[in-house]
């Protein structure tokens, strides 16, 4: 009996002698593919913990609902006038405070040890982070959809029809793109996931409710007005606005893609810097 | 091959001098030089804190060091990491593998980032699970596998591409004796196969199974270095063992060899057996003789080389197991 358990164990070790001399080398994979393979792998953790999808599924609809029929009767005096104010705000609220969770995720590979693997490894590093970004704007996408979806059957009617609707997406998710940023940036600063939560929240509470997204600006002290003019959350909301229901301005888009552009040379690089010089 | 060859014979795979790194106050890492030849198994041999983990993570490009300077296989350390990260693995001490995977997805994934094609990342992933023998928990999620499991699925993540160079942070710590042998047995087949091993410990046995030279660490600095027989022999002094025949026999035989030998006797727990530590073999003979003498049987007789253990306390003053200080978390 031990002579044949000493055969296996013999067995097995010529098998790992074969699986170690017969390794080739080969060459580093293009940005492209290693980009792709992690997004891969952000889709398998998707299929193994479908709990994530709740933040993009069922918020978007409770906010939607929660927030349409508690304000609703009181700001514009019927649910379905504030409905067409508010969908296009309630959706870049929604969506902004969905990409503070890119940075919870980074944060949680680098205090378990396969953010020491990914960097030992021979590849273009910021793939990692740009493979989990592409995942993360089909999230987005789903966020959008579900949530325009329940408003055009709750009466949402907008005027600058599907091309406005696609179009405001699109925004949508270059800004979310380049705010993701931010939060990757903290991710790698944070030591833990409660404090990057807080920190998070610090910031995108008052930058998503400090907004036009509720409420018309002209109606707050000039102290705040001054605030949320210059909100790049406001900034969104008034495009996106502007695509659904027709009257957009290209300074309004311009502005939006000025701030996306602030958020991509500040963070993206700091990001990088941070990960590359981890302690 | 016979290229290869030739650079195998010339180069080092790990060549480092003065080697520092600096937590706030803190000298993690206070000088650290190190000169390891290629194929051979070298170990990190030092408590928690001792600076191990720091001068690992230096090693393999994760950890810029505050001063010093390595070559590794002739890379300079500071600006070839690119040439460095692709000849070398790093299992680190906590898991480096994504848990919420499966086996085969975490193999494969890490395949594809090596730039295997689809289907060899596939084939490469398969033909290792089932040389670490988890063909069987191929599908399931890696968090719900045992300590002894989770780390063959580590070492084989390191090994997609066969490494030159692997760094094995405290691969055995927490695993059963069973899982610790089958990790020895994998680390003992990738050096027959040609790759350099650097690997931590704080097991005395484990470097002294494993390793070819060891580096004894200790408050960032390494105080001996030297083989394992080196290293005891350097401490000058051999343990005797003894056990007799009846055990009632135990307080006169140490009252015998303590009077005769004068060295300090030690009851062992088993109720028959003694220790005695002797600075010169020759004491063991007298030693046999004084008890023969008396009247004592004796069953089992042996003069051994100080174990590491005693070694290390030899070196530091103080045992290793009570030398625990804060780890310093990278």
């Amino acid at each position: 009996m031990t002579q044949s358990a000493e055969m296996r164990k013999q067995g097995r070790n010529d098998q790992l002698l074969d699986a170690v001399a017969s390794s080739k080398r080969p060459s580093p994979p293009n940005a492209f593919n290693s980009s792709v393979t992690f997004a891969s792998r952000a889709l398998l953790r998707i299929k193994h913990i479908p709990e994530q999808l709740f933040d993009v599924t069922v918020f978007p609809i409770i906010f939607l609902l929660m927030f349409t029929y508690l304000f609703g009767g009181a700001i514009a005096g019927s649910t379905s006038d504030y409905l067409q104010f508010l969908l296009p705000g309630i959706l870049v609220m929604t969506v902004a405070q969905i990409t503070m969770y890119t940075g919870i995720d980074l944060n949680n590979d680098i205090r378990k040890g396969i953010f020491d693997r990914f960097r030992t490894l021979p590849i273009w590093l910021p793939s990692a982070l740009i493979g989990s970004l592409l995942v993360d704007a089909v999230r987005y996408t789903m966020a959008s959809s579900i949530m325009i979806i329940l408003g055009l059957i709750l009466g949402f009617r907008p005027d600058g029809g599907f091309i406005g609707i696609l179009g405001s997406v699109a925004l949508l998710l270059i800004f979310c793109f380049s705010l993701s940023w931010v939060w990757t940036t903290l991710g790698l600063i944070m030591r833990s996931e409660k404090s990057l939560m807080m920190v998070s929240m610090t910031v995108l509470f008052p930058l998503t409710f400090v907004s036009n997204v509720f409420v018309d600006p002209e109606t707050l002290p000039s102290w705040l007005q001054g605030f949320v003019d210059i909100n790049p959350i406001s900034l969104l909301v008034a495009a996106v606005r502007g695509l659904m229901h027709g009257g957009v301005t290209g300074a309004q888009v311009g502005w939006v893609l000025l701030a996306s552009l602030i958020f991509i040379v500040i963070f993206a690089p700091m990001t990088m810097y941070l990960y590359r010089n981890k302690k | 091959m016979s290229d290869k060859n030739q650079i195998r014979q010339t180069t080092m795979a790990i060549e480092a001098k003065g080697l520092v790194k600096v937590f706030g106050k803190h000298r993690a890492v206070d000088g650290v030089d190190l000169s390891i030849p290629q194929g051979t198994v070298y170990g990190f041999l030092g408590p928690n804190g001792a600076g191990k983990t720091t001068t690992i993570r230096m090693l393999a490009t994760l950890l810029q060091p505050d001063a010093g300077e390595a070559l590794i296989f002739g890379h300079d350390l500071n600006s070839e990491t690119e040439e460095i990260k692709s000849r070398i693995s790093l299992t680190g001490q906590y898991a480096s593998i994504d848990e919420d995977l499966t086996g085969i997805e975490n193999l494969v994934l890490i395949a594809r980032l090596m730039g295997y094609p689809r289907r060899q990342a596939k084939n490469r992933a398969y033909e290792l699970l089932s040389a670490f023998n988890l063909e069987d928990a191929s599908k399931r999620q890696v968090k719900n596998y045992s300590g002894g499991m989770r780390r063959r699925i580590d070492i084989a993540a390191s090994i997609v591409v066969t490494p030159d160079l692997l760094f094995l942070d405290e691969p055995t710590t927490g695993l059963d004796p069973r899982s610790r042998n089958q990790v020895w047995d994998i680390i003992r087949t990738l050096v027959s196969a040609g790759t350099t091993v650097l690997l931590t410990t704080q097991y005395l046995e484990e470097a002294d199974q494993l390793a070819d030279r060891i580096a004894v660490i200790n408050q960032g600095k390494i105080i001996a270095e030297g083989t394992s027989s080196e290293l005891k022999s350097s401490v000058g002094t051999g343990t005797l063992n003894v056990t007799l025949v009846d055990p009632q026999e135990r307080e006169k035989a140490i009252d015998v060899l303590a009077s005769k030998l004068a060295v300090s006797i030690h009851p062992a727990s088993d109720p028959a057996s003694l220790t005695a530590q002797v600075a010169d073999p020759s004491l063991g003979a007298e030693a046999l003789g004084e008890l023969a003498k008396e009247n004592i049987d004796v069953s089992t007789f042996s003069l051994g080389q100080p174990s590491l253990d005693e070694v290390f306390l030899t070196l530091t003053g103080q045992p290793m197991d009570e030398k625990e200080e804060e780890e310093v978390k990278p």
